[in-house]
């Protein structure tokens, strides 16, 4: 294998992998195993059906309209935010960059709690709420706040070292032949940046649709109506429907295996360190 | 001191050496010089213990070290990229390879320190032995290196293209002071080098290789005057090639002398001042060869345009075999 | 663009920077800092009495300890195997590498309640391991111990994606210089390697520390959720508001927050300072 002289003999080299792989087969795998094994335990059948079921279509369709409309807007903050902070020379970046961090130090359930404090029926806007006739809490728009609140910084984490990495000349090229702001967006930024774009919006989607705390605390748990799939799964688990929880919970794992395949794809045609920055 | 017998190496199917033989005395100074991929870092690897050979031995001292581990060959290697230990002072740096020490030849810690200080001073470092790697400029992390390697008073000292990182004039600068360094200390030393300017300024012999050869082994002056191969005759020093019946002819835009019957006329394209020398470059009449001449700047300088007739007045001749058929004087 | 007349930017040539930042800037103050500061102007609002007797209550403080504790625990068995782990990966080659490298990431990708259901299920007496650990008389589910399991689930990305840049960079020079110098292996590991890396451990301990304390959905299914026992302090807050008692909630909720900024601050410190040592 190795004529270098300076690594470790074959036989620590073979006990340092078995250790690693034996580490991660069962903290990883047996958990992702352990999913689809328990959903498919009755057989196909109950698998599907579980998953047929009005309540579980609402929470599927619930989830993909919460990332729909939150992945979006935290992709126009995230590339507005870029080209703020990348592209110019201004006092209190690192602070910017710092609170834009913020929402990832913060407990799901810390997130979820600021917005019960605020729209809440106690909460500060709580009274002009109800006068409106307003639901924010235990209703979708609160799951669309606290899950927006949750994804917020991954686009732009993603972006920002990427277009630092990439500087200014480009642009300042494409302007100094004359294109407009816009222009030199979409023909130049938007090309350079369309991988890490991608990656960042691959992991803000499966946070999106995997928030599991926050969502928790502002939706009232409202079957059929507040429950996105990841609420769904313990409501069905704490029933003891385990071939259903289990089934739900399948497609999220499906959701994550596909994120992860993406993730590995993207940055073998990329070349971006692996996750360095999370 | 060091007896190299018929080393070999392959990195997969690529044949990095192909059978070197090298022998260095005691005291020596010699330069492995020759472009990338022949094979000079490999065998100063192979020497060190870095990297094993795959046949021949490697005698150290009348001891054949060919299957020793590194740690147990007490060399000392210099990275061409400083592979300072960047998290741990410059003292402890240097003290490193003492303070490893196990059994009857460790010092107490107070002579360790009191040795790092010695080699801080020996390298003009002294009083940065509390500074980080981090915060020394580029020359300076190299003198650490090199402190760092003389620490454990090795046998033999080995240099991988040690300033090849550097800026010109701060080469120029560690070059002198090391050559200095070793007329003071005498330590055996191999160091490898693609700058040829380096190597003939420094070494006691020059060692070119090429693909995993050796061309020739020789003093500075020797390799430089009376090149054995093509190969030599082109990457040591500037060479003029001109076509002849057998082969082809070598000189350099020296060995030339100026006479209204030269054999050759060079049509002047382009003058400039080289150091001390005019350079006049330009094809010949009749041949089109390309030429480089150095005229004395003591005379005239040559003029676009003008015709120079000359003739070389010491060449080698090489065979299409790349054998020397007729050196010296014509 | 309108030419600006603050002079707190540099002038620049690319346009859009009104647009951006004022943008950037308002959906952050929007989305993060008033519903954060809210947190804090409700806690001040309750006086520093009540603060101190709902945020650190007999229970909260058992909460306290079990988060805390727990992070701890998860953290250090991750910053063992995950170095492991990170050596594995940037220094051999292994069929399968690459399918490895990929599952790292998995706790990042997957939502957090399916995993605390599948370890629920796998520590649980009957599930796959638990029910080898039941008859020795391990009780892994309900347990502070089934925390600290689903804890180093959830940290296990932080150390080896820490570690691993830090690893690759540091490259195989040091380590020959280190073997030219007479270095036995295993000194050239403690007395290069590992500190070299140090700060990088660290980092990724305190991160999956800080993730660990604040988890909720891949714990409360194997916890058990009993008061004083293996009650997390995320959920704490939840049921607390469950009983509308807000005060409770958001007391408890500021001394997680301010134990999540002390950490981020440590992690920070570490990484100037050895920024600084290491030499920018």
């Amino acid at each position: 294998m190795s004529t270098r002289a300076t690594t470790e003999s074959p036989i620590m080299r073979a006990g340092l992998i078995t250790v690693a792989l034996v580490f991660l087969g069962f903290f990883l795998l047996l958990p992702l195993l352990a999913v689809f094994s328990e959903a498919l335990r009755e057989g196909a059948g109950p698998f599907l059906d579980a998953l047929h079921t009005p309540d579980a279509l609402a929470a599927i369709r619930l989830t993909l309209l919460i990332a729909a409309i939150s992945v979006p807007l935290n992709m126009i903050f995230g590339i507005a935010a870029s080209w703020a902070i990348t592209k110019f020379q201004f006092p209190g970046k690192a602070l910017l960059i710092t609170l834009i961090d913020l929402p990832f130090s913060v407990s799901p359930v810390v997130s979820g709690l600021i917005f019960v404090l605020l729209f809440g029926a106690n909460g500060l806007f709580g009274a002009w709420l109800a006068e409106h006739d307003l639901k924010i809490i235990f209703a979708v728009p609160g799951i669309v706040l606290a899950t927006v609140f949750i994804t917020f910084p991954f686009v732009a984490r993603e972006l920002i070292p990427l277009m630092l990495e990439q500087g200014k000349d480009d642009e300042e090229a494409a302007i100094s032949l004359g294109a407009n702001g816009w222009q030199t967006f979409w023909h130049v930024t938007l090309p350079n940046i369309r991988w890490g774009l991608l990656y960042g919006v691959l992991l803000c989607n499966a946070r999106a649709m995997g928030e599991f705390g926050a969502v928790s605390v502002v939706s009232g748990h409202i079957r059929g109506e507040t429950n996105t799939m990841p609420l769904h799964v313990e409501i069905l688990y704490n029933e003891y429907d385990f071939v259903g929880a289990f089934a739900v919970a399948s497609l999220l794992a499906l959701l994550a295996l596909v994120t992860l395949v993406a993730k590995t794809v993207l940055e073998w045609r990329f070349g971006l360190h692996a996750g360095a920055r999370h | 001191m060091i007896h190299l017998r018929g080393i070999t190496k392959r990195f997969g199917d690529y044949a990095a050496l192909h059978g070197i033989d090298l022998d260095v005395a005691p005291g020596e100074f010699i330069a492995l010089l020759g472009p990338s991929g022949s094979g000079k870092t490999t065998l100063l690897r192979i020497i060190a213990g870095l990297e094993f050979q795959d046949g021949g031995t490697v005698l150290l001292g009348g001891e054949d070290v060919s299957r020793t581990p590194v740690a147990d060959r007490h060399v000392g290697f210099v990275f061409q990229h400083y592979a300072l230990f960047r998290h741990m002072t410059v003292a402890d740096n240097v003290a490193f390879g003492l303070s490893v020490r196990r059994g009857k030849g460790r010092l107490p810690k107070a002579a360790r320190r009191a040795r790092a200080e010695e080699l801080l001073r020996l390298v003009q470092l002294e009083g940065l032995g509390s500074r980080y790697p981090g915060q020394l400029s580029g020359g300076q992390r190299q003198r650490v290196a090199l402190a760092r390697a003389l620490a454990i008073e090795p046998r033999l000292l080995l240099l991988d293209e040690p300033f090849g990182a550097l800026d010109a004039k701060v080469r120029k600068d560690l070059r002198r002071w090391l050559r200095d360094l070793h007329k003071a200390m005498g330590l055996t030393s191999i160091f490898v080098t693609h700058d040829q300017e380096e190597a003939l300024e420094l070494a006691d012999r020059v060692v070119v290789m090429n693909q995993g050869r050796i061309e020739q082994i020789g003093a500075p002056d020797a390799v430089y005057m009376n090149p054995e191969t093509p190969f030599v005759s082109h990457f040591v020093g500037e060479t003029n090639r001109l076509p002849a019946p057998g082969g082809e002819i070598h000189f350099r835009p020296h060995e030339i002398t100026l006479a209204a019957d030269g054999a050759e006329a060079l049509l002047v394209d382009n003058v400039f001042r080289k150091g001390a020398v005019w350079r006049a470059e330009g094809l010949l009449e009749g041949s089109g060869q390309f030429v480089e001449l150095d005229l004395p700047s003591s005379g005239e300088a040559p003029r676009l345009g003008e015709t120079i007739r000359f003739h070389p007045h010491r060449a080698r001749m090489f065979n299409a075999a790349g054998d020397q058929t007729q050196g010296e004087t014509r | 663009m309108t030419t600006s007349t603050r002079r707190w930017r540099q002038p620049s040539v690319l346009p859009g920077f009104g647009l951006s930042f004022s943008f950037t800037l308002a959906w952050l103050t929007l989305i993060v800092l008033i519903p954060l500061a809210t947190i804090f102007l409700k806690a001040a609002g309750l006086g520093w009495a009540e603060f101190v007797e709902v945020g650190f209550s007999e229970r909260a403080m058992a909460a306290y300890r079990l988060s805390f504790g727990t992070a701890a625990a998860a953290g250090l068995v991750n910053a063992v195997f995950g170095l492991v782990v990170a050596w594995v990966l940037v220094r051999y080659n292994f069929p399968g590498k690459q399918v490895v490298s990929a599952l790292v990431d998995l706790p990042f990708a997957l939502p957090t309640a399916v995993a605390g259901i599948a370890l629920t299920a796998l520590y649980a007496p009957q599930g796959w391991i638990g029910r080898f650990l039941e008859p020795l008389g391990l009780k892994v589910a309900f347990t502070w111990i089934g925390i600290t399991i689903a804890l180093v689930f959830i940290g296990l990305p932080f150390v080896v994606r820490s570690v691993e840049p830090v690893l690759a960079d540091l490259g195989r020079e040091v380590e020959e210089a280190a073997a030219t110098l007479g270095a036995t292996r295993w000194q050239t590991f403690t007395r290069v390697i590992f500190p070299a890396i140090g700060p990088a451990l660290l980092t990724g301990f305190a991160l999956a520390f800080a993730r660990g304390v604040g988890e909720y959905g891949s714990v409360i299914f194997i916890s058990g959720n009993m008061p004083g026992r293996t009650e997390i302090a995320p959920l704490l807050i939840v049921t607390q508001l469950e009983q509308y008692a807000y005060a409770g909630a958001t007391a408890i909720a500021v001394v997680m927050m301010l134990a999540s900024f002390a950490v981020l601050l440590l992690i920070n410190l570490i990484q100037a300072a050895s920024r600084r040592r290491m030499g920018a």
